[in-house]
């Protein structure tokens, strides 16, 4: 996994580079960029592991449909960093299957006809 | 509760083009898009487009995004709420929409649902193994981001998709070690599969995935070759090496919202599994929700802002906004005619004859 330097057509516009932690290991990456983009450009291809048999799972769909690369993201699990923009000091951890947030959030009241 | 004429859900081609369509015409439209950017899978497209000077022939997808979004973007008529996910569209007419702010009621006159389709997969041992992804995937990770999947890829799939993604593999320096396509011919353009061919990609046909090896990472996979029957013959494996294998073998449409929303739906595998029972105005089942693009039966991106202006022009016509609709969706019925000329539009022809055929219908 690396990052192009020289494409034919392309030219990749990129945010700033960060320092972003996984599992403890400071990385760079890309602000903006998609977590698992990052993380790919560092090497790791094992994002999730299964809720049932902890098999490892990878980066599949890049739309944010699959849920085969959900992590946890500064403590919030269930992140699809398929397309979480990176931000500057992210804590990035696997996890296994789906966890519950740590604090559930309540719809905001949308209220009757106006 | 926040009201609008015409909520659009999905800022790819389709609800781009119905968006823009609704709105020339007067309508107020809100586009509702759950990625943080407008332009759908068109961003990851950087061949150029086939299909006539209408259609952007000559464009690569890309550009066409760049270009729909600055319209979109321009329009006054059009409020775009980015990072937004349409979560049902109830019985009183109201649309969920899920945003930072939290989940909000949009009250729409008319709903166009053009969410687009994902990719499929193919059933073998170990098929989840990081490492293994959709082949659209991999396009939008090299293409719009700019990092490799690794080091050698085998592409499963010889249609459109399989063979361009070989191609922009190849483009950014990645070996592709084979194409593998179950049935017994290319499915592709002549001019896509000619490409890596000339690069000294081998594309084995009629040979299906037997396995993935690998212990937490693909490490390579069996391939095995199929009989006139589809069926695999023993003695025929061959290992190749890979830490990448890419999926290139369909997508199905998104239709959970469709389904949700009461719409009538049917199995056609011609345009992909199921799909709502349309009308040849986008209508569905449900009065004011209409369907465009993938969502309404897998095609491509020409297609899909086609089928998005015609979702865009008959729910703009719905509300009393268009003058001259029978002459306008004439021109429409035309332009989706001369995309569909060739054998894969043949069969996008037939799966439609199939749904508007009576029986079969799923309820919701």
């Amino acid at each position: 996994m690396e990052r192009i330097e020289n494409h034919p057509i392309l030219e990749f516009h990129k945010g700033q580079k960060v320092t972003f932690s996984f599992e403890g290991r400071l990385m760079e990456g890309f602000e903006g960029e998609p977590i698992a983009a990052a993380l790919h450009a560092n090497g790791i291809k094992v994002l999730h592991k299964s809720a049932n048999k902890g098999r490892a799972r990878g980066f599949f769909c890049a739309i944010g449909n699959c849920s085969s690369c959900l992590m946890r993201v500064n403590g919030v699990p269930n992140v699809r960093v398929c397309i979480e923009p990176l931000r500057k000091d992210m804590l990035v951890e696997r996890q296994q299957g789906r966890e519950l947030p740590a604090v559930t959030q309540d719809p905001v009241d949308v209220g009757g006809e106006e | 509760m926040k009201h609008t004429e015409i909520a659009v859900v999905g800022g790819g081609p389709a609800g781009l083009s119905a968006a823009l369509t609704a709105a020339a015409h007067g309508a107020g439209v809100v586009l509702i898009e759950r990625d943080e950017a407008l332009g759908g899978q068109l961003v990851k497209q950087t061949h150029k487009f086939f299909g006539s000077e209408k259609q952007r022939a000559g464009t690569r997808g890309v550009v066409i995004a760049e270009e729909l979004t600055a319209l979109v973007q321009e329009a006054a008529n059009i409020d775009v709420w980015l990072d937004s996910t349409a979560l049902g569209y109830y019985q009183d007419g109201v649309l969920m929409v899920e945003r930072k702010e939290g989940v909000i009621g949009l009250k729409p006159k008319a709903l166009v649902v053009a969410a687009g389709a994902f990719e499929r997969t193919l059933l073998f041992p170990n098929n989840d193994l990081p490492g293994i992804y959709g082949a659209g995937a991999v396009q939008t990770l090299m293409n719009v981001h700019g990092v490799v999947p690794g080091k050698r890829v085998i592409m499963i799939g010889a249609g459109n998709i399989g063979l361009i993604v070989s191609y922009q593999l190849l483009q950014a320096g990645v070996e592709v070690a084979a194409i593998v396509e179950a049935s017994p011919r290319i499915g592709g353009f002549a001019v896509h599969a000619s490409k890596v061919r000339r690069a000294g990609v081998p594309i084995y046909t009629s040979h299906t995935v037997k396995k993935a090896y690998g212990k937490e990472i693909l490490e390579g996979a069996c391939i095995w070759q199929l009989d006139d029957k589809w069926q695999p013959v023993p003695g025929t494996e061959k290992y190749l090496q890979a830490d990448v294998m890419c999926m290139a073998v369909g997508l199905s449409p998104l239709v959970e919202l469709l389904r949700q929303a009461g719409c009538a739906m049917k199995f056609v595998p011609e345009l992909g599994g199921y799909v709502p029972i349309t009308d040849e105005h986008g209508r569905t089942s449900v009065p004011r929700v209409y369907v465009a693009g993938d969502s309404g039966g897998v095609e491509e991106a020409s297609s899909a802002m086609i089928t998005g202006q015609l979702a865009g022009l008959s729910a703009a016509n719905g509300l009393g906004h268009v003058k001259d609709y029978d002459s306008l969706h004439k021109e429409i019925e035309s332009q989706l005619q001369a995309l569909r000329s060739g054998p894969a539009g043949q069969k996008i022809l037939r799966g439609l004859a199939k749904l508007r055929a009576k029986g079969d219908v799923t309820s919701a």
